[in-house]
């Protein structure tokens, strides 16, 4: 915490979301090791924020009791949030729909390893669905950002949890293992206190604090047995997934302007992709790239106007086609849409992702 | 300028970490970076490798599968790195241990015994120091006061009294770096 | 004796069990995994069962067990090998059952499967590999991991108010009704392996008898999550593991 806001440093991807929840004012880090994002609870407890911010980071006996911590640290309107990669985020789907059902704020970090099953360790992107279609049961989404640099996973942290509480609702920061095991340059973010229970019985006024004079008994619940009260939360929950589907769409775009062709891709992908713009680009082929920040919302709209001015566009995964679905419904058959993907933790190179545009586009 | 670099040898080598001073004197040098490392179980005792990338300009990707310079410390790493450095780029080998040498005849090919020399002299510890020296003999791309900065910032304070030995480490593999011939 | 008595096979002293294929171990050097596997392998060539053995391996270290011992084996997802290991045996009932589990896969994520195989009286035994430490995953703290000793995420030491107490299953394992046999052994000495095999070979046997579920603990090493050389470990171990992880019977119903 000795370090000003502004210094630049360097450090893995997993460290920068340690350093950023501590300084973000985060309350409470709930994990079980898990690789390829171990790090991000180690460095808690060689940071002991406990000791300066009074942030409590524990060690769960597993990703259900993570995901369930979080949940009651939640309902107590504190900043929390649990990371862990693919299997053990599997894991953490039932508390995900609890507290989509129960309206609680949370984070949760997916570093994303090959599956299915144990899998490998090795980076994939093959959690697409889970993240974005509601990997729990229920009709529930939440907002999913993917970071694609070690700033990234820093920003994100802060973002992610600023979405929660906006909209009451569990995050997802959906990395993948070389981001979170990177170094790259990064700047943390400035300073921010935790939040003093009166500021938290104001802003959250439904936490589970302990019953005063002045109001009723708050209870944190996601159960609902008359099914018109139960549609009716749907509705609410429904009407809140519309508000961020308007309001909170991000992604970034690489040398759209002249395009014929255009790559879409995520995280660690789209960094692979920019590179291939770079090499088409010396080679006077017109590639750009669409980086979706959020994939939930998804910028639909965006894609569907870009798909009125170029030939086509090429979705890289690293899955066997899970995000290309939406490019698909976003471009409703205007032009081609391809798909090129690697499964099994490799990630393919920018020679080639451009080659498999070649082939599959020019 | 951008300079695209795969260090790799067994895990205990001091591979991730000689990625790690490199990264952080370009750091200091103001530069973009980017240091990627092999990560898993393989690092106990498997092999162990680290893309490295200083640039002038925002870096794209962090996996490469071409290099412009490639350092391998042992076999499995030269058969696998040599064939991918780019034409007119840089290979350093350490001979140590090495049944079959490099053949390519269109790259630059070094060859820097620092195993060999660190054994001898009792300085196991200082090979990826040694390594670095060579590499930056034949390709400054950081300058030397540079590195000793970065390198007090990967060391923990306690280890602070072993600047100096580092610092003659540099040196000594600026002097056992030499050309190799097919 | 010259090389020609050496290689005689009137000779032959010892001869690695038949069950052990020679795939290359991937435990490091000193590993305790590596020496519970050679056992295992031997128990099953002398009883004769390598057809009516099953093994659920899980996931730690032990991930790859299935590689090194030729015997059918199921993978489990971490910590839920109990749960495979009781539909295998009540499906099969005549086959030996058994579970191979880390201190973090029995003891932490698994510890509800743990709990209610031992309670239900499963006739499977729990080989439990207990070397106090996340050694797959690169040292973190466990359950088992000592008060004030040092892991990736203890760095500074186990600190019992903030992080808990070390978690004895084998002593929570042995109050439970369906629990006919429990033991704490080691692998470190020649008489310690001997007493380990005796003991999983008694596991197996009252497997077959119907008299509830047998955990077998090996207090066990971990030179690479400790930080230590293997010889080291095995002292670190005999000075600091056993006083609080105790060596010999803690129940037996004959
Ligand atoms: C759901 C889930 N969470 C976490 C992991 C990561 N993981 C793999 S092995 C392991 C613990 C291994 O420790 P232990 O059981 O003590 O066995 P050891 O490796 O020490 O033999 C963990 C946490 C996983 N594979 N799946
Ligand atoms: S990490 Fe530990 S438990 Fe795993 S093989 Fe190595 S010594 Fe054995």
């Amino acid at each position: 915490m000795s370090r000003k806001s502004d210094e630049v440093t360097l450090m893995k991807g997993n460290e920068a979301i340690a350093h950023a929840a501590v300084r973000c004012g985060c309350d409470g880090y709930f994990g079980y090791p898990i690789t390829p994002q171990s790090e991000i609870l180690e460095t808690l407890m060689e940071i002991e924020p406990w000791k300066t911010t009074g942030m409590v980071v524990l060690q769960a006996e597993s990703e259900v009791a993570s995901i369930n911590m979080v949940y009651g640290a939640a309902g107590c309107g504190k900043k929390s949030m649990t990371t862990s990669s693919s299997p053990g985020v599997s894991l953490m789907q039932e508390g995900i729909s609890y507290m989509a059902g129960a309206e609680l704020p949370g984070v949760i970090v997916n570093v994303m390893r090959g599956g299915p099953g144990l899998g490998t360790i090795q980076p994939s992107q093959a959690d697409y669905f889970q993240a974005t279609k509601g990997g729990g049961h229920g009709d529930y989404r939440m907002p999913v950002l993917a970071p694609a640099s070690v700033q990234e996973m820093a920003d994100f942290t802060v973002l992610a949890f600023d979405l929660a509480f906006k909209y009451l609702t569990p995050a997802m920061i959906l990395a993948d293992g070389i981001i979170g095991q990177m170094m790259e340059k990064v700047v943390l973010p400035p300073f921010t206190p935790r939040r003093s229970e009166e500021e938290i019985r104001r802003e959250c006024p439904w936490a589970t604090l302990g019953k005063t004079q002045d109001r009723n008994p708050n209870y944190i619940s996601s159960l609902e047995l008359r099914s018109e009260e139960m549609e009716k939360i749907n509705l609410r929950l429904q009407k809140r997934y519309r508000e961020i589907e308007k309001n909170e769409v991000r992604y970034e775009e690489i040398q759209c302007e002249d395009a014929d062709f255009i790559f879409v891709a995520f995280g660690t992908m789209a960094r692979v992709c920019q590179k291939a713009v770079e090499i088409a680009r010396e080679e006077g082929l017109k590639v750009g790239l669409i980086r979706p920040i959020t994939l939930f919302p998804y910028p639909y709209n965006r894609i569907a106007e870009l798909s009125e001015k170029v030939k086509g566009f090429i979705s890289v995964e690293m899955s066997a086609g899970q995000m290309v679905e939406d490019v698909r419904l976003a471009v409703s058959g205007k032009v081609p849409v391809e798909f090129y993907g690697r499964m099994g933790g490799i990630v393919p190179s920018p020679e080639e992702v451009l080659n498999a545009l070649k082939t599959k586009l020019l | 300028m951008t300079e695209e670099i795969i260090i790799s040898g067994f895990g205990g080598q001091g591979v991730l970490s000689m990625g790690k001073i490199l990264a952080y004197s370009g750091l200091v040098q103001g530069q973009e970076v980017s240091w990627m490392p092999s990560y898993g179980p393989e690092q106990r005792g498997g092999t162990a490798n680290v893309t490295v990338i200083l640039s002038n300009q925002r870096i794209s990707s962090p996996v490469l599968n071409t290099y412009d310079t490639a350092i391998v410390l042992n076999q499995p790493s030269l058969d696998k790195f040599e064939p991918l450095v780019k034409p007119g780029g840089t290979l350093i080998f350490d001979g140590n241990g090495l049944h079959r040498l490099p053949v390519r005849t269109d790259i630059n090919l070094y060859q820097i015994n620092a195993t060999e020399y660190a054994y001898a002299n009792n300085s196991s510890k200082t090979i990826n120091m040694i390594i670095l020296g060579g590499l930056l003999k034949i390709r400054p791309i950081v300058e030397i006061e540079n590195v000793l900065k970065g390198l007090k910032k990967t060391l923990p304070p306690r280890h602070h009294h072993l600047l100096p030995l580092n610092e003659q480490a540099i040196h000594t593999g600026m002097d056992l770096i030499m050309p190799y011939a097919v | 004796m010259n090389v020609k008595d050496i290689i005689n096979p009137a000779n032959l002293v010892y001869e690695k069990t038949t069950v052990m294929n020679d795939t290359p171990m991937h435990y490091c050097p000193g590993c305790s995994h590596g020496v519970v596997h050679k056992l295992l392998g031997e128990i099953i060539q002398e009883m004769d069962i390598q057809d009516k053995t099953i093994g659920v391996a899980p996931v730690g270290c032990g991930v790859f067990a299935y590689k090194y011992l030729d015997i059918d084996w199921q993978q489990a997802a971490h910590g839920r090998a109990p749960a495979v290991a009781t539909a295998i045996k009540r499906l099969l009932p005549d086959r030996y059952v058994f579970t191979y589990q880390g201190d973090g896969d029995l003891a932490a994520i698994g510890t509800a499967e743990t709990i209610h195989a031992c309670s239900r009286g499963e006739n499977i035994v729990f080989i439990y590999i207990n070397n106090g430490i996340y050694g797959m995953t690169g040292g973190q703290m466990a359950p088992t991991t000592l008060p004030g000793m040092k892991s990736t995420t203890s760095p500074k030491g186990r600190d019992e108010k903030l992080e808990g107490h070390s978690l004895d299953m084998s002593k929570l394992l042995m109050h439970l009704d369906g629990v006919c046999y429990v033991t704490r052994q080691s692998v470190h000495t020649v008489a310690s392996v001997r007493k380990t095999k005796r003991a999983i070979r008694k596991a197996f046997e009252y497997s077959m008898m119907n008299k509830g579920a047998s955990v077998v603990e090996i207090v066990s090493t971990c030179s690479s999550g400790w930080r230590m050389s293997p010889a080291d470990s095995n002292t670190w171990m005999e000075e600091h593991m056993f006083p609080v992880y105790a060596m010999g019977d803690l129940k037996d119903i004959e």
